[in-house]
């Protein structure tokens, strides 16, 4: 069921009416039984795939506490001595670590099997010539469960945080089933940590009307970026995209820039919509932007933008890898060849490239998301490189720190992350082929000989476009000094009526939807 | 003061619907220009007076019989509730409707329907269901007859179907924001221009010649809420020579139409006893009639309809009793005023095609 459809705006109401009706003891069992509904409704068979992880992630985990909870009782009980103590926590250590490997494997392999298969079987299509072969083997053209990346790696967080002992593990099956199956955040994040979820999911809401009202102006929000902007846009931008060919000088800017618009209006919009949904039943989710065109600089951008999915990476990631026992030898090895300031930078390269490589396969199986991933782990190390260039820089003149020079920042930041978007749509020759393309040929005045016109935006969907953005524009600046729900909460009541109601005749009357349009998907529904 | 907020919420509610009311009433296509037939459906409600003889079905019917005519001529009182690709199950809701305001005693229904039973246009949808107001039967007629992604929600709320009008937004539709004028006669769409039938595509050969099961099925409750009503049931088949009418569907209708004691007569079959001529009688080249055929299928059917008992000549009577309107009511002044329209209209296009060779109104450049 789409977030953006009739369908789940009833069901939305049915449950939100249940939910505040049955006792509150009873509120998260409902909740359980609506989102298993939600998720059923794109087929009773892809509920098979969340069950299968939810049951084995909730096992391993057990097991994995149990083994904590022996190995206590077992040297409480024989109290061992030193050695002997040490060599059973290492013997438990690996048994919970085989137990940890093994959801591991089964989770991100049910998601590897069925996500990138074609993407393995396409490069093999590739090599069969190569070495001499005719024939190409078949393509699988599985149908990816919805949101399976995101219940697998809020689940594999789960199973990993079980592990570190960071808390305990969920002894009821049927709880930790909404944990994972939660509708609102299934398909599309924020990825959710279980600790925090968990006092949210199981604890009693009494109705609280300002809480629900701010739910649902952050859902009409969310409609607004999605189907007011987003949708507007997504056509004309498919075009300038997929057409490199005709869409060469200036067009490639306009791309790239409704590229980035379309994407952050469709999955901040989808976030809004998410969260403010989970509001309305009383539960707090985790943000997954913070006004990331705010920011100065690419690393800012990205702990800003699809903020769980980067903190799991980070968390779960680099982390570990940047202090596995693998970056640890190469980077002594470093150290020791005297090359000192490469081993010091050497796990966390190693880290991060890894990270960039994961997240742009996560996005996408294909090289070019795979390139786009590591560009962007690439920019981030030059820019790490030159930081003490930077620092020199500023101390040599201290007033460039001023407004202008953040907004020269921002801007700059803002124009990297498009161009580097440029990998996702572009094969890695045309990225190049196109950049050269708007520097050499890119004037103001191709926008007029006629190609624009058949990017199918009229003058109404130009202005509807141009006011959408401002106002986006102009919450994003409110919101960074608190919270623009809470301050129009504090108006008159004619006043926010009136802005809310605007909101929504806006959406009513220049949304995309109905017949004509196809807004039923999310761009973020897709992994 | 405890009450200030619960009514400043109420008004300002009130105020927010009929905004949205107000807008929706904007984006909604008023049907003034090319394309007419969305007024048709609606222009029955404001009928003054009952009717002996309902016609039903689609552009088959509503272009090619002149009710004006089988007034003037013959006193008979009737009225055409089609419209462009009317399915049999609108046909058959759209006299369930009737039926809430008036009984006829004939219903006359042109079966060139039974080639179809779902709707390949959603436009179409919404031109014959759009007006008709909300009843069970409209509820039903949307639910057997929306496409596949139509939703019924956007028939409750048209907004939704139409919001993104505002882009193409015409003085038409200020204009008309009030309501949209008259444009049909009893539900007949008056057509002056001529355009001989030429040639037509020929006819395919079908694999299946049977009928949807869901049109037989719908054409037999027809037939039974005309029985349960005391309504005779007519069938017709309007003299359109395109699309093609075979053979075999004619045998189909015959054999019903015997079975259930029902008369049928095919206008293609008895097209000169009506005294149809192809060459002057049709706008389109023999799809439809113009006013010309039309007239001359009134003055056909005219003597048909009066056999059935119940119809009768109403000139100079008052109307009856019927559940929808009020007795009493002259007739001859209620049907003058149609008469005149009809004549206007009719002299304007005249004069119209005679000038231009075309009727502005009706012309795709």
């Amino acid at each position: 069921m789409s977030l953006v459809s009739y369908d789940f705006l009833a069901f939305f109401a049915i449950a939100a009416l249940l939910y505040y009706l049955v006792p509150g003891r009873f509120q998260w069992m409902l909740l359980l039984a609506v989102s298993i509904l939600f998720y059923a409704g794109g087929g009773a068979v892809y509920l098979l795939y969340p069950l299968a992880t939810a049951v084995s992630t909730w096992f391993l985990a057990l097991r994995i506490g149990k083994a904590d909870s022996v190995s206590k009782a077992y040297i409480q009980e024989h109290k061992p001595d030193k050695e002997q103590k040490k060599a059973y926590q290492t013997h438990i250590r690996k048994r919970k670590k085989r137990l940890m490997i093994a959801g591991i494997l089964l989770n991100f392999g049910i998601l590897a099997v069925l996500k990138y298969t074609d993407f393995f079987l396409q490069n093999l299509n590739l090599l069969i010539p190569l070495a001499g072969e005719d024939g190409s083997v078949w393509q699988a053209g599985w149908l990816l469960p919805l949101g399976i990346s995101y219940y697998t790696f809020q689940t594999m967080g789960y199973l990993i945080d079980v592990f570190r002992g960071r808390y305990k593990p969920e002894k009821n099956l049927v709880r930790f089933m909404l944990f994972v199956t939660y509708f609102p955040q299934m398909t599309s994040g924020p990825i959710s940590r279980f600790d925090l979820l968990r006092e949210e999911l199981f604890r009693k809401h009494a109705f609280d009307g300002t809480q629900f009202t701010f739910g649902l102006w952050r859902i009409l929000w969310g409609f607004f970026k999605k189907l007011v902007i987003a949708d507007r846009i997504a056509p004309a931008v498919a075009m300038i995209t997929s057409s490199p060919e005709t869409y060469d000088g200036m067009y490639v800017l306009l791309g790239m820039l409704g590229y980035t618009l379309r994407l952050y209006a469709d999955f901040s919009g989808c976030m809004d919509i998410v969260i403010g949904t989970s509001q309305c039943f009383g539960i707090r989710l985790p943000e997954n932007f913070q006004r990331p065109f705010g920011a100065k600089n690419l690393s800012e951008l990205w702990r800003r933008w699809h903020m769980t999915l980067t903190g799991w990476f980070r968390e779960y990631v680099f982390f570990p890898v940047s202090t596995s026992r693998f970056c640890r030898a190469v980077s002594h090895l470093a150290g020791k060849a005297g090359l000192k300031t490469l081993s010091k930078k050497l796990p966390v390269y190693t880290a991060n490239l890894i990270v960039w490589f994961v997240t742009g396969i996560w996005h996408g199986a294909a090289w070019n998301f795979v390139l786009w991933g590591l560009a962007n782990g690439i920019v981030m190390m030059v820019s790490q490189e030159f930081a003490e260039l930077y620092r020199g820089f500023h101390r040599r003149f201290p007033k460039a720190d001023g407004s202008v020079y953040g907004a020269f920042q921002k801007v700059r930041t803002g124009l990297l992350f498009s161009v580097l978007l440029m990998f996702q749509y572009y094969s890695f020759g045309t990225v190049f082929a196109m950049l050269g393309s708007l520097i050499t040929t890119g004037r103001l005045s191709q926008l007029y000989d006629g190609r624009f016109a058949e990017l199918g935006l009229a003058g109404a969907d130009l202005a509807v476009l141009a006011a959408g953005l401002i106002l986006m524009l102009a919450v994003s600046v409110l919101q960074e000094s608190g919270s623009v729900r809470k301050r129009l909460a504090e108006r008159p009541l004619v006043l926010r009526y009136t802005a809310v109601f605007l909101l929504f005749a806006a959406i009513l009357v220049t949304g995309c939807y109905g017949r004509g349009y196809d807004a039923s998907r999310f761009i973020y529904n897709q992994f | 003061m405890r009450w200030k907020k619960p009514v400043c919420v109420l008004l300002l509610a009130a105020a927010g619907a009929a905004v949205i009311a107000g807008l929706q009433r904007l984006v909604e296509p008023k049907y003034m220009g090319l394309v007419v037939e969305g007024n048709f459906t609606s222009e029955y409600y404001e009928e003054t007076t009952p009717h002996d003889v309902i016609f039903l079905g689609n552009c088959e019917v509503y272009e090619n019989i002149s009710p004006i005519v089988l007034w003037r001529e013959f006193g008979i009182t009737s009225y055409i509730r089609g419209n462009a690709q009317q399915l049999i199950a609108q046909s058959y809701y759209l006299l369930e409707d009737t039926l809430a305001y008036e009984t006829p005693a004939a219903v006359v229904f042109n079966v060139s329907a039974m080639q179809q039973f779902e709707q390949d246009n959603e436009s179409y949808n919404r031109m014959t269901m759009d007006g008709m107001r909300w009843s069970s039967s409209k509820w039903n007629a949307i639910r057997a007859t929306r496409m596949e992604d139509e939703h019924i929600i956007e028939y409750i709320f048209p907004i939704l179907r139409f919001h993104s009008r505002f882009k193409e937004l015409e003085p038409d539709d200020l204009k008309y924001f009030m309501g949209s004028g008259k444009v049909a006669h009893n539900g007949y769409y008056l057509r002056a221009d001529v355009r001989p039938a030429g040639d037509l595509p020929v006819e395919r050969r079908r694999s299946d010649y049977s009928f949807d099961p869901r049109c037989w099925e719908y054409l037999e409750k027809i037939r039974t809420l005309c029985e349960q009503n005391g309504i005779r049931l007519v069938l017709m088949k309007a003299p359109s020579l395109y699309p093609a009418w075979y053979d075999q569907w004619e045998v189909q209708i015959e054999e019903y139409a015997a079975e259930h004691d029902l008369t049928y007569v095919n206008c293609l079959e008895v097209s000169d006893d009506i005294g149809i001529d192809f060459s002057t009688d049709t706008y389109d080249a023999g799809l439809h009639m113009n006013v010309y055929g039309a007239e001359k299928m009134a003055r056909y059917w005219g003597p048909i309809l009066l056999e059935i008992p119940g119809v009768e000549d109403r000139r100079g009577t008052v109307s009856g009793a019927a559940r929808g309107y009020k007795a009493g009511i002259g007739l001859d002044t209620v049907w003058q005023e149609k008469c005149d329209f009809y004549d206007r209209m009719k002299a304007s296009q005249e004069e119209e095609f005679a000038r231009l060779g075309y009727i502005k109104q009706f012309y795709i450049q």
